[in-house]
């Protein structure tokens, strides 16, 4: 009688603290919702799409934050995958043991760096080589200045430098999934395709890009859902201004930058504003996880079925 | 297949080649870049000042981070302490009792879902339930929105660590006549013991780090943080914004780089630390 009792003490105890994941996730919602509801019932639907931002008279829109939002992390994950595509395929196809096993580690190690730090050397370092060198030899030398998206404005800061900034935080996220993507391709078909005469890029482009397509774009998500609410590497290097973005060079801002950077100061209908881009945040953000976690199960049901 | 010219795909495998070391390299670089940095500019604030003294207001040239450190700590512990044991049950709870039914599913999937939820939100929310409902910022807040990020991170690992534990393991505890909770606790956690040193480690890790959850909860002060339930707790990572983004002083930013070194060999000997721990349990077991 006793062990069954304590027992079912253990597995009440146990599943409250396995429920308290589901809880904290619908508390989320409810609570953002219920603190961003004075902005909702204030601004409405306008909220969504207007750009005036103006504490004085107490009116706020979304829209510079949402599209920063966007730019910068199509710019990272357009950054990014490419580049990790290829360094994936030269660790684990390419390269020779002594080199793939430290840069792997190296990677690995990378991903633990605190966003912050990357922020930091970003506004010390970065946004300077990037006035000084980068950007004068995109706008001159490359001539972007007359194309449309990038323009001649430039002072470092702004959503072209923290889209560099985010890929560089995204990659060792995106390369760990990928090395394990190329790792699963079965051997023989890779060994097949090369019998047939193709070179390692072929093999690489035909077979395993094919065989792991959904894999990778596991990996695109992952590197989607960290770059999407990244604060710390953004708020320094973005020039937070509340502006429709026009062109890559300009300086604007990012909901997670937007929130970290007036939250302090905000009050009433202002703090509710915020609450209301931090309900925003968290709808893209979910949608991005919920999308991710279908896909790999899908993935994985069919990687079982073969 | 398209037919191509045999010059055209050699050329075009070796300029990925190529192309590939480059990237390679490029990764390389920017990492010993980043890492260089604060080691070089972080080193020159290195001094006993600067480990002892608490943070002086603006304009105050002299003063440390040891106030900082000490909050960090303290707060990195509470959040430990708040999130690690709901974390671990949970983790024994879809591994022993929920492994494939519905229920479990849904915890799984929310618990991933978390995960990837921006630590800003977890900010926003333990704000809006401790800081705004009591009307004080503390480190307290800060401890519960680390342990918030933290609790997921923790759930998952111990599943999966526990996971690994033969079955058989689990039946000859049961068999000799062990109640559930005893076999679990004192068999089959003890073989996971490393997978959960390990788990628990790397969200240490993950959360030490984190910004901007405590720019909304625990913010910073330059008081020691002995009214860590009550005040602004002085933490190491809003210092570092502080001192970088608002102050005009140089010797403000030399402290920042000072403590983001200091953060950066935190978290790496922790991570390598982790590392060493599971290798060497691969070995022996």
């Amino acid at each position: 009688m006793q062990p069954e009792c304590s027992d079912r003490f253990f597995k009440i105890i146990t599943g409250a603290a396995a429920l308290l994941a589901g809880l904290l996730m619908f508390g989320f919602f409810i609570q953002l919702f219920w603190y961003a509801l004075p902005a909702i019932r204030t601004f409405g639907w306008r909220f969504l799409v207007s750009s005036e931002w103006d504490p004085v008279k107490q009116t706020y829109g979304a829209l510079p934050s949402i599209l920063g939002t966007l730019i910068t992390t199509g710019l990272a994950i357009l950054i990014a995958v490419p580049i990790c595509f290829i360094v994936s395929m030269f660790l684990v196809e390419t390269a020779p043991k002594w080199l793939s096993v430290p840069v792997s580690h190296a990677l690995d190690l990378l991903a633990a760096i605190p966003s912050i730090i990357y922020g930091m050397w970003g506004l010390f370092v970065f946004v300077p080589f990037m006035q000084n060198t980068v950007q004068p030899f995109m706008a001159d030398k490359l001539h972007l200045k007359s194309v449309p998206f990038f323009g001649n404005d430039y002072n470092g800061f702004g959503f072209l430098t923290s889209g560099i900034i985010l890929a560089l935080m995204i990659m060792p996220f995106i390369c760990a999934v990928m090395r394990d993507v190329f790792k699963m391709v079965p051997p023989v078909l890779k060994e097949s395709a090369f019998g047939a005469g193709a070179t390692s890029w072929e093999v690489t482009f035909d077979i395993t890009m094919k065989y792991g397509a959904r894999g990778l774009l596991g990996a695109v998500f992952l590197g989607l859902g960290r770059a999407v609410g990244e604060t710390m590497a953004v708020l320094f290097v973005i020039g937070n201004i509340q502006t429709v973005p026009k062109s890559l060079f300009q300086a604007g801002t990012t909901i997670a930058a937007t929130l970290a950077n007036n939250f302090a100061e905000a009050e009433g209908i202002f703090r509710s504003a915020l609450f209301e881009l931090g309900l925003i945040l968290l709808a893209m953000s979910f949608l991005i996880q919920v999308l991710a976690q279908l896909w790999l199960k899908r993935v994985s049901r069919q990687m079982g079925e073969k | 297949m398209k037919r191509r010219g045999l010059f055209f795909r050699k050329s075009t495998d070796a300029i990925i080649k190529l192309l590939s070391l480059v990237f390679v390299a490029l990764a390389l670089v920017v990492m010993f870049w980043i890492l260089f940095t604060v080691c070089a500019r972080g080193i020159e604030a290195f001094g006993w000042a600067f480990f002892v003294e608490p943070t002086k207001p603006y304009g105050i040239p002299d003063g440390g981070i040891a106030n900082a450190l000490l909050g960090t700590v303290f707060i990195t512990l509470g959040a430990v302490v708040i999130g690690v044991p709901p974390g671990i049950l949970g983790g024994i709870y879809l591994s022993e009792f929920a492994r494939d039914n519905v229920f479990g599913n849904v915890i799984r999937f929310s618990a991933n879902v978390m995960m990837g939820i921006p630590s800003i939100i977890c900010g926003l929310f333990v704000y809006a339930m401790l800081v705004f409902t009591t009307g004080h910022f503390s480190g307290f807040a800060g401890s519960v929105a680390l342990s918030v990020i933290m609790f997921p991170v923790i759930l998952r690992t111990t599943e999966d660590m526990l996971r690994m534990v033969p079955d058989s393991l689990r039946e000859s505890a049961l068999a000799i006549g062990m109640p559930r909770w005893r076999a679990t606790f004192s068999v089959i956690c003890r073989a996971a013991r490393s997978g959960l040193v390990t788990g628990v480690l790397l969200a240490i890790a993950r959360v030490s780090g984190e910004t901007a959850p405590l720019l909304f909860t625990a913010l910073w002060s330059d008081d020691w943080p002995f009214k860590f339930f009550s005040q602004p707790t002085a933490n190491l990572t809003v210092t570092i914004n502080e001192y970088a983004t608002n102050s005009p002083f140089q010797i403000m930013h030399t402290r920042a780089w000072g403590a983001a070194l200091v953060i950066t060999v935190i978290i790496l000997l922790l991570n390598i630390s982790c590392r060493i721990i599971f290798k060497n349990k691969e070995h022996t077991s």
